[in-house]
């Protein structure tokens, strides 16, 4: 193995970790955009719920030790991870109650514990002091925006209404707002290689052409839908090569040399 | 109180890797895992061009971002400054592993061996517990402990003493507690200038780099 002082991609999280971040975000971000839908869908929650245990369990898969799995609620005091795990619990129970009940009010109460879900996830990466391109205090709104994007655009396919293609619109300017505030703060060089092309894809595929997509969409209705999937799965690229690729750890470095010998 | 604290003289090392060696023998660490690492660095630009010989691994931070991100419990900090790793308690997250701003820890999944089989020495130092789970340098500190406890001092007596700084060969690695301003570390950071790695982050590292001596005032 040879270490030195310029930075390399961390190997510890893989496509599992990253498979949480886009999986749980998109299913965080229905929950979320299924509260603005008139009559709430049943498939829209069930999905929702689907996507954010498959999520959670990719990263089971990834963990060294599954049987001992429970122990990620030792710590709500200061892990993000662990917070991130109870408000996922918190998540199941109250859709759960709200499918049975048929329930807007407990709907609503899910979606919260939704937000607070992908804002653990948003909080995870930022606490990585490890990885600059993760610590970076603009990932949080990079990561929430993504999800709301990724789940409003799944809700658009299943239902392209008024509200949601609204709720859409206004999520797909935020990502690109998050994404520009992060792009400009991203200083690391080899991260910045590595999601240039992604970014890019991001504002052309899912910015640019989604929002004319939906423009189209009074005109030809399948329009909205493959703006909703443009726009979901540029963010899914974005957060794969975001924990795959462009997660450099700092290296090391000496701000002094040793001053040996004579001067 | 006590806070223990390593030092390494960069003047000095001269790159042997006997330290490493001698952390994997007491250690019995995996292939591939070493708790403590010299790094061999090339800084500058030609012709001015220098070789400087590194030590690191766990910098047992005073404020770890390790600990704070592990959602099991199993990363503490002692009352002493030493940072710990419950690997009953360990899940095998890694998130501390990138939280972590040294690189200083590892999982290994299964178990690995220096030649595929295991050597009768590797046998009997197996240890199924650092299966899944996340490991570092531990300061040595059973070495730490047990030597307390028959009255040594750490940094001083060799029983009591981190199996890295014994084998130094340049004895530029140095052990000791910061609190004492007696002691051997704290007498090396009155005399001489140091730095802390990536101490723009907070992390307050207990591991400190010696790289002049300081200037005598007129
Ligand atoms: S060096 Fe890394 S593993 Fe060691 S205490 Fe600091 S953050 Fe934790
Ligand atoms: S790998 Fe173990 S020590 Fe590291 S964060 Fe996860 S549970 Fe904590």
């Amino acid at each position: 193995m040879s270490y030195g002082p310029r930075p390399w991609q961390q190997t510890n999280w893989d496509w599992r970790a990253a498979a949480n971040f886009m999986l749980g975000g998109t299913g965080a971000g229905l929950m979320i955009a299924a509260v603005f839908v008139q009559n709430p869908l049943p498939h829209a929650v069930l999905a929702a719920m689907l996507l954010i245990g498959g999520g959670l369990g990719t990263v089971w898969l990834e963990i060294g030790r599954k049987l001992r799995a429970i122990h990620v609620f030792f710590n709500p005091q200061t892990s993000w991870m662990t917070r991130e795990s109870f408000a996922a619990l918190l998540l199941f129970v109250l859709s759960s109650i709200a499918l049975f009940l048929d329930s807007r009010q407990v709907l609503v109460a899910a979606a919260l514990a939704a937000l607070a879900f992908v804002y653990c996830q948003a909080r995870i990466l930022r606490a990585a002091k490890g990885i600059p391109a993760w610590r970076a205090p603009q990932v949080v709104a990079l990561v929430m925006a993504t999800a709301l994007v990724e789940g409003s655009g799944l809700l658009m396919v299943m239902n392209p209404d008024l509200l949601v293609i609204s709720l859409f619109t206004a999520a797909v300017i935020a990502r690109a707002v998050a994404w520009s505030a992060y792009w400009t703060a991203l200083k690391q060089a080899g991260s910045r290689t590595a999601l240039e092309t992604a970014g890019k894809a991001l504002v052309q595929i899912g910015t640019i052409a989604p929002l004319a997509l939906v423009l189209g969409a009074y005109f030809l209705p399948q329009a909205a839908a493959l703006a909703g999937i443009a726009a979901l799965l540029t963010g899914w690229r974005l957060k794969y090569v975001l924990v795959t690729r462009a997660a450099l750890n700092q290296g090391f470095a000496l701000p002094q040399l040793p001053v040996r010998g004579t001067r | 109180m006590t806070r223990w604290v390593m030092i390494a003289d960069l003047r000095r090392c001269v790159g042997c890797q006997t330290c490493t060696a001698a952390c994997r023998h007491s250690n019995a660490t995996p292939p591939e895992v070493q708790w403590r690492r010299v790094l061999d660095m090339e800084v500058g630009e030609y012709p001015a061009v220098k070789r400087v010989f590194v030590p690191v691994g766990c910098m047992h931070c005073a404020d770890p971002p390790c600990m704070h991100v592990c959602p099991s419990t199993a990363t503490r900090k002692r009352a002493d400054g030493i940072v710990t790793i419950d690997y009953d308690l360990c899940i095998g997250c890694s998130y501390c592993a990138v939280a972590c701003p040294y690189q200083a820890r590892y999982k290994t999944d299964v178990a690995e061996f220096a030649y595929g089989k295991a050597m009768p020495n590797e046998e009997i130092r197996h240890d199924e517990k650092r299966l899944g789970v996340a490991t570092k340098c531990t300061f040595c500190s059973d070495r730490v402990d047990a030597g307390l406890a028959q009255g040594l001092k750490p940094g001083i007596d060799h029983e009591a003493t981190p199996a890295c700084v014994n084998s130094c060969i340049a004895q530029a690695l140095q052990f000791g507690d910061l609190e004492d301003k007696q002691s051997n570390v704290s007498q090396l950071l009155a005399e001489n200038q140091f730095f802390r790695m990536h101490e723009e982050l907070g992390t307050e590292p207990g591991f400190y780099y010696l790289w002049d001596k300081k200037e005598v005032q007129a």
